[in-house]
Parts: C-alpha cells; sequence; structure tokens
C-alpha cells in the first residue's frame, strides 16, 4: 500500500511518500499505525499521541476504524490550515 | 468557464481577481451578482511576525476536496458560476492565497454560497500552512473558531429559493 504524510508528520517521520507491505492482519488504519511505530524513532514520536493527526483513505477523509487494503493510498496528515 | 460552471484551480502562480470574476459572470444575462472573498498573507500571527508562509497541500486529493465542496455549495443555492483558486508554494504578507466567486441571479446566494465554501474550505480541503517568524519556522494549528464556522453550515439545510434581490 501507498502512505504519504504531510505537514509535520512528513517532518517527524523523514518521509513524504512510500510504499510498504505490512502483515495480513493490519487492516485498519489504526492497526497500521501501531505497526508504523515500530519502524523507528521518527515513526514513534510523529505516532505517540493520534488526536491532533486525520486520516485520508483513497483521498477522501476516513477514521482510524476505515478498512485498508493492500492496493489503497493512505495519507496520515495535521488538522488541515488552508483558506 | 467549464461547461458545468465550476472552476477549481490549485496553482503555484498568482491569480488575477478581475479576470476570475469575469469569467464566472459574462455571457450569462441570468447572473444578477457576483460575490468575491480573496485571502491574503497577514504579517502578523498570534503576537509573531510573519516573514512568509509556504502553504502544502495533497495534490489530487485537494482538486478532489474543492469540487465536492463546490458541488455541495451549488445543492445548497442557486448558483450560475462558482470559482475556486487556491495557490501553494511560499508567499509573503500581502500575497493572494486563496479566492471563491460565485455568481447567482440574486445575491443572497452569492454571499451565503461564497461564506460556505470559504468556511469549509478551511477545514475540508487539504491544505497546511508553515510560518517564518522570529523564533523560527512553525507549523499553523487549525483553529475551533473555524470548526465551528464549518458546523454551523451543517444545521442550516439549503436554502434554494428565490428570493427578491
Amino acid at each position: 500500500m501507498k502512505l504519504l504524510y504531510f505537514a509535520w508528520l512528513k517532518q517527524r517521520t523523514g518521509i513524504s511518500e512510500e510504499t510498504v507491505s505490512p502483515p495480513d492482519d493490519v487492516r485498519t488504519v489504526a492497526a497500521l499505525v501501531d505497526w508504523l511505530r515500530l519502524r523507528g524513532p521518527g515513526y514513534a514520536d510523529a505516532f505517540a499521541d493520534l488526536r491532533p493527526i486525520r486520516v485520508a483513505v483513497n483521498q477522501e477523509f476516513a477514521a482510524f476504524d476505515s478498512a485498508i487494503g493492500p492496493d489503497d493510498e493512505i495519507a496520515l496528515f495535521p488538522p488541515v490550515t488552508g483558506g | 468557464m467549464s461547461p458545468s460552471g465550476t472552476v477549481i484551480r490549485v496553482q503555484e502562480a498568482d491569480f488575477d481577481v478581475g479576470a476570475e470574476i469575469a469569467a464566472v459572470s459574462d455571457g450569462q444575462p441570468s447572473v444578477g451578482g457576483v460575490a468575491a472573498f480573496v485571502g491574503l498573507v497577514r504579517d502578523i500571527a498570534g503576537g509573531a511576525a510573519v516573514a512568509a508562509m509556504t502553504l502544502e497541500h495533497y495534490p489530487g486529493m485537494t482538486e478532489k476536496a474543492l469540487a465536492a465542496i463546490a458541488a455541495e455549495a451549488r445543492s445548497r443555492w442557486p448558483l450560475d458560476g462558482v470559482c475556486i483558486v487556491h495557490r501553494f508554494g511560499r508567499l509573503l504578507p500581502g500575497d493572494r492565497i486563496v479566492l471563491v466567486v460565485t455568481a447567482s441571479a440574486h445575491r443572497d446566494a452569492a454571499f451565503d454560497g461564497c461564506r460556505f465554501l470559504m468556511d469549509w474550505l478551511k477545514t475540508k480541503a487539504p491544505f497546511w500552512k508553515r510560518e517564518e517568524t522570529p523564533d523560527g519556522d512553525r507549523w499553523v494549528a487549525a483553529r475551533s473558531d473555524d470548526d465551528r464556522a464549518a458546523e454551523r453550515w451543517l444545521a442550516t439545510p439549503a436554502p434554494l429559493s428565490e428570493k427578491a434581490p
């Protein structure tokens, strides 16, 4: 699956975009984040607190309990501040 | 102007407000009024001087989100034209960030539609602002006032009525 990070999540992970293959039991955004936290200190720092983090699955706003699969594009970012 | 009467653009370049307003209303004699809002970079925020601002966005999702917001506005008000132009990249104080234009037969729909578009755009379009201040760079935090401004439209059903100008 394709992951994208924006704003301070991009800075903390040090990555803007990556393709990952998490284990089969990673079926929700929440499970994905739990798995990402184990990948290194940057991830652990970025995902220490999920309250200021928002999610999009396939370019639509989604929730942490949203189902995800190998072909999905998942974006993680802080609340938007455009306009 | 697209056939649907909705223009959505996400661009690094500045825009010409007069030209965009003309594009929304020219050749449409049924349009009785056009409302426009232009958002600018302020030189101060949260008590700190802002030397510049950089806007990041999510290419692909941004355009879809703005199109969905425009469609929602058109389902709520009788709008003959909608234009949203939002910039990204590094901007300086006084620079234009965003333009929203609505055209309608009557002013109520144009005013309300324009405000609705700005309120929803601020909370539903994937843009993020980073400010350069004397104390270093900082990401702009989302404001609860903006959430409330967007949420109040949820309690307001679509007034698709024809009112006197």
